[in-house]
This record gives C-alpha cells, sequence and structure tokens, in this order.
C-alpha cells in the first residue's frame, strides 16, 4: 500500500479514538464560555487557544470529530445502501425498470447542483441534525446506485450467473450470493470518498447556518463564528485549527480511497 | 444515409423527452417543498402576533389560501383527516401557470416580484463562476503541464501538494484566510463587497481554487499520457523544439478531458457560489438564496432561487452535451 494511503488510515484511526474518547480528551466543557478569556492564543493551559467567547478551541474541535464522524458515517451507510439496492434492481432487470431508474430518477437528482437540493430540503424543513441528516442522505444515494448499476450490468453476463441462472436459483439469491460480492469492491472506493464528502457537506452547510445549529462546536460552525473581521484579527487561530481539522479529515478519506481503488485496480495486480 | 440521419434525430427526441419530464419533475419538487414548511409559513413570516386578518390578507396575496394540490387531506372539525379533491383548482397549477409567464411570485417579506429580485442578482453569480472558471484554468495550464512534463521531481511535488491543498481545503477555509492575508493585514483589497473592480479578485480564488486543483492534477495526468505517444516521439525525432511539441501537440489533445470536467464542473460552481458569496458578501443569487430567502424565512425566494439555478444547471449540461457530441464524432450515434 503506498504511502499516502498510510498516511490516511492513520489520520482516520486517530479520528476516530478521538471522537470516541472525546469526553476524556478535552482539556474544557465544550460550551464553557468566559469572557475574560477570549481570543486567548495557544497555550498550555489551552492547547488550541479560545475563541470569541472564551471558549476552549481544542475542546470544541475534540467534540466536532464527533459530529462529522456521526454525520458522515450515517450519510455513507443508508446512502450506500438504498443506492445499492436501486442500483441492483436497475442494472439487474434491465428493461423498463432500468430505463426509468437510471434514466429518469438518477436524473432528476442530478438535476441539482451540489448541495443545492440538500440546501433546499434544510431551508424549508428547518435546520438541526437529523434533518441535516436526511438531505445528505437524498442526495447521496444516486452516486452509489449508478456504481452498482454499471457493476451490475457486468458481472450478470459473467459464466458463473449464466450458470446459476441454470440450475434454477432464485433472482435473489443470484443478487445477494453471486453478483454483489463481485460487485461490492468499487463501492467500497466510493463509500471512502463519500466520508469524506458527507464531512465536507456538512461543515458546508452547517457553516451556511443550515446543519447543526450554534453553539455546537460543528466545525462549519466553528469557522463561521471565526470568520468575521474582529476575531479574524484577534484570534485567526480560532478558524485555522477547525479549517486544518476538516482538511485533515477530507484528505485522509481521499487517500484512503483513492489508496483502495489504485489497490484493487485489476491492472496492478501483483498476485 | 437518411437511416443515419432517422436514428440520429430518434435519438435527440428520445432525449429531449426525458429532459421536459426531468425539467417538470424539477419544478414540481420546487414547488412543493414549500409544503414541507413545518407550521404555517405565514406565521413563520409574521410572527404569532400577529391578528387573523393579517394572516388572511398574506395568505390570500401570495396565494397560499387555496387548495396545495389536486386533492389532499385536510382535518375536518373533528380532528380527522379525510380525503378532499380539489380538481384544478389548486396552488401546484397556479404556480405553473405564473412560471410559464415568467412569474415567480412576490417575496413573502418585501412583496417584490421574486423574478426582478433574481433579474439583479443573476449577474453577479454568472460573473463570478466565469471569473472563477478563468482563474482555474489559467492556474491549472500551466502549473500541470509543468509539473506533468517535469514528472517525479521537486516541482511536481509541490504542484501535488498545492492542489492536494486547494481540494481538502474548504472554500469557506480558504476564503477567509485570503481575507485575512489581502484585506486585513495587507490591505490591499476589500474584504466583501461588489464595488471595485479588484473587489472579485478573492472570490473568485476562493471559489476556483477547488476547481485549479482538480483541473490541474487532470492537466498533469493527460500531459503525462500523451507524452509517452508515438507522435511525441516522431514530432521529436523531426526535430522539433521540446517547447513546440508540448504546446502544439501534447497539449491539443490532452486538453479534450479537461473540457469535458470543465462542462460537468460548472454545477459544482454554481453550488460553490452560494458559499461563496455568503464569505465576501457577494450580491448574486447565492447571498439572495442564503440571507434574505433562508435567513428571512422568504420561501417564495428560496423557491425561485432554486428553481434558477437548478434550470441554469440544467441547460448548462445540455449544451455541454451537445458540444461534445458534436465534438466527437464517436459519440454521435445514438
Amino acid at each position: 500500500m503506498n504511502r499516502l494511503t498510510v498516511i490516511g488510515v492513520v489520520i482516520v484511526v486517530v479520528l476516530v479514538l478521538v471522537a470516541l474518547f472525546a469526553p476524556w480528551i478535552a482539556t474544557y466543557d465544550v460550551g464553557a464560555t468566559d469572557l475574560t478569556m477570549r481570543y486567548l492564543p495557544p497555550s498550555a493551559a489551552h492547547w488550541f487557544g479560545t475563541d470569541s467567547t472564551g471558549r476552549d478551541i481544542f475542546s470544541r474541535v475534540v467534540f466536532g470529530a464527533r459530529i462529522s464522524l456521526q454525520v458522515g458515517l450515517i450519510v455513507v451507510t443508508v446512502s450506500a445502501v438504498i443506492g445499492t439496492l436501486l442500483g441492483a434492481l436497475a442494472g439487474y432487470y434491465g428493461g423498463w425498470v432500468d430505463r426509468f431508474v437510471s434514466g429518469y430518477v438518477f436524473n432528476v437528482f442530478l438535476a441539482f447542483p451540489g448541495l443545492l437540493l440538500a440546501i433546499a430540503m434544510v431551508a424549508f424543513l428547518g435546520a438541526g441534525l437529523n434533518k441535516l441528516i436526511l438531505a445528505l442522505c437524498i442526495i447521496g444515494w444516486v452516486g452509489y446506485a449508478r456504481l452498482i448499476r454499471g457493476q451490475v450490468l457486468k458481472v450478470r453476463e459473467y459464466d458463473f450467473v449464466q450458470a446459476a441462472r441454470a440450475l434454477g436459483a432464485s433472482d435473489t439469491r443470484i443478487l445477494l450470493v453471486h453478483i454483489l460480492p463481485n460487485a461490492i469492491q468499487p463501492l467500497i472506493v466510493q463509500a471512502s470518498l463519500g466520508m469524506a464528502g458527507a464531512v465536507l457537506s456538512e461543515a458546508s452547510l452547517s457553516f451556511l447556518g443550515l446543519g447543526v445549529p450554534p453553539p455546537a462546536p460543528s466545525w462549519g460552525v466553528m469557522i463561521e463564528e471565526a470568520r468575521d473581521l474582529s476575531t479574524l484579527q484577534a484570534a485567526p487561530h480560532a478558524l485555522i485549527f477547525p479549517g486544518i481539522a476538516i482538511a485533515l479529515t477530507v484528505l485522509a478519506f481521499n487517500f484512503i480511497g483513492d489508496g483502495l481503488r489504485e489497490y484493487l485496480d485489476p491492472r496492478q495486480r501483483a498476485r | 444515409m437518411l437511416l443515419c440521419a432517422g436514428v440520429r434525430i430518434f435519438g435527440i427526441l428520445r432525449r429531449l423527452v426525458i429532459l421536459l419530464f426531468v425539467v417538470w419533475t424539477v419544478v414540481s419538487l420546487v414547488t412543493l417543498l414549500i409544503e414541507l414548511v413545518p407550521g404555517d409559513p405565514a406565521v413563520a413570516v409574521l410572527g404569532e402576533q400577529a391578528t387573523p386578518e393579517q394572516f388572511a390578507q398574506f395568505r390570500e396575496k401570495h396565494g397560499l389560501d387555496r387548495p396545495p394540490f389536486f386533492f389532499s387531506f385536510p382535518r375536518d372539525d373533528n380532528g380527522e383527516r379525510h380525503f378532499a379533491w380539489h380538481g384544478a383548482d389548486n396552488r401546484y397549477l397556479d404556480y405553473w401557470r405564473l412560471l410559464l409567464k415568467g412569474d415567480m411570485g412576490l417575496s413573502f417579506r418585501n412583496d417584490r416580484p421574486v423574478k426582478d429580485l433574481i433579474l439583479e442578482r443573476y449577474p453577479a453569480t454568472i460573473e463570478l463562476a466565469i471569473a472563477a472558471m478563468l482563474i482555474a484554468i489559467l492556474i491549472a495550464i500551466p502549473l500541470g503541464v509543468i509539473a506533468g512534463t517535469n514528472r517525479g521531481t521537486i516541482v511536481d511535488n509541490i504542484a501535488s501538494v498545492v492542489a492536494l491543498l486547494g481540494i481538502s481545503l474548504p472554500s469557506f477555509v480558504i476564503g477567509p484566510m485570503l481575507v485575512y492575508i489581502f484585506a486585513v493585514k495587507l490591505g490591499w483589497v476589500a474584504p466583501s463587497g461588489r464595488f471595485d473592480w479588484s473587489d472579485i479578485i478573492l472570490p473568485s480564488f476562493t471559489l476556483g481554487a477547488a476547481l485549479s486543483a482538480i483541473l490541474t492534477r487532470m492537466v498533469r495526468s493527460s500531459v503525462i499520457e500523451e507524452l509517452g505517444e508515438d507522435y511525441v516521439r516522431t514530432a521529436r525525432a523531426k526535430g522539433l523544439s521540446e517547447r513546440k511539441v508540448v504546446y502544439k501537440h501534447v497539449l491539443k489533445n490532452g486538453l479534450i478531458p479537461v473540457v469535458t470536467i470543465l462542462g460537468l464542473q460548472l454545477g459544482v460552481l454554481l453550488a460553490g457560489a452560494i458559499i461563496t458569496e455568503k464569505i465576501f458578501g457577494w450580491p448574486g443569487l447565492g447571498l439572495l438564496l442564503v440571507e434574505d430567502g433562508i435567513g428571512k424565512r422568504d420561501y417564495r425566494v428560496v423557491q425561485g432561487c432554486v428553481l434558477v439555478i437548478s434550470m441554469t444547471y440544467i441547460i448548462a449540461n445540455l449544451l455541454t452535451d451537445m458540444v461534445y457530441r458534436w465534438l466527437d464524432p464517436r459519440i454521435r450515434v445514438g
């Protein structure tokens, strides 16, 4: 495995540990404001310094990891499951089912650029963690569906599938036991990249005020609170640390995804 | 020959029909989004203290007192839901009728036609998107060529690191950082707004950063791939200078996948503009959507913005698709 992938794995492991053990790792209460201690630079007492209301940035970044990973995990899992179901159905049965799903349904969801549909949904439904996750799942499933559909289309023509069908295996069995296991590898790559995307999306929506509402320590919220000119001048570190956290997380999952893709590429298999 | 033309036209027609269906669904979805609002939009806008007359007036002005759809399940006096048929007399058809006339309703907050608000802001967003694309191209092509032609060297590694940063640092981190350096510390440009010609520099850099990173990587791998081709060996054997080899031959072929990606990335730019506009107070559609629409619970404005942005995206994709099919004869059939 190449170096970057290893770095990615290390970062993700650290992230997961930090998120799991946040209450023990954080040095202060996440919401503890102290207006006498505003804008403190990084020090022994406050490893990342304090923000505009005196809250410890390190503790907030630590708990922010929880939010990001939580959202990422749920969104990727739900999107992958729904996407796999619909993509497999479309790819396996073909015909009008496929034309309807891939020609029409996919394109409806893909007609909204980037986060627009998620923004629209949260705009009308209201902000909040659950609605954010729902919105991200709704825009997320299509990528997995297209991928699985392509894979299923390919694999269903293989000899062993034809053999299974000739032997009388039911459609469900063929799909579950024969086709999907072979289609799963690109799915894992997509899931890794999907984690990066979900973390970025959560931060973006929270930045816009459409995700987890303040005073929750979402990294996106922290950046939004830190970017006004007076805070930026007094305490740029309030912006930098959550920014680095996001960047490292996104990078790590991208590295893992790229590394997995290389590893699973049949052209590069030495075995 | 005629059969060929017939097949092509049939293919185009089929795609057009699907497109129309998609557009109809998208518009319907956006129209019906207002039904998602928990509670009463009138209360959300006017506040709980308003009088029943004010609520009634508001609802009537914005067509909210009409039935939502062809049928619905209102509660009757006993609090139970029953089925009610409304026929053609509903908000959904109203919205379509107005839309086909170009009317997107009135803003809930200031009663101005949403269409006017959007027309005022639209040019600023397009300006930003185009500037971002230009900057991305201006950065990516030289950087990608240099990295690709000097593969494995320090220059290549630096370029790769810069590209990685561009992809992983979100625009709402890059933007404020640029503001801090160039507006606050150096004072070279204003931190926000759209007044002076120089005000577009930071926003377009911010919006274009991620795209330039992606493009750089693409140009780089494209250049590397093309350099391995036979015609490059031939050109070199002919005695062409290395510079001519790269710029006249390699680049032309290497840019095809880049053009591919550009068309697709326009949508990401449009969506990204929403965040960039918020960062820099850039008075475009994104700011209208976030501050005036969502921020003030002005659902009509939100509907209008979402509609216009997605329609722009759909049309841009359609045009890009048509251009490829015209450019690449291999895709032309079907």
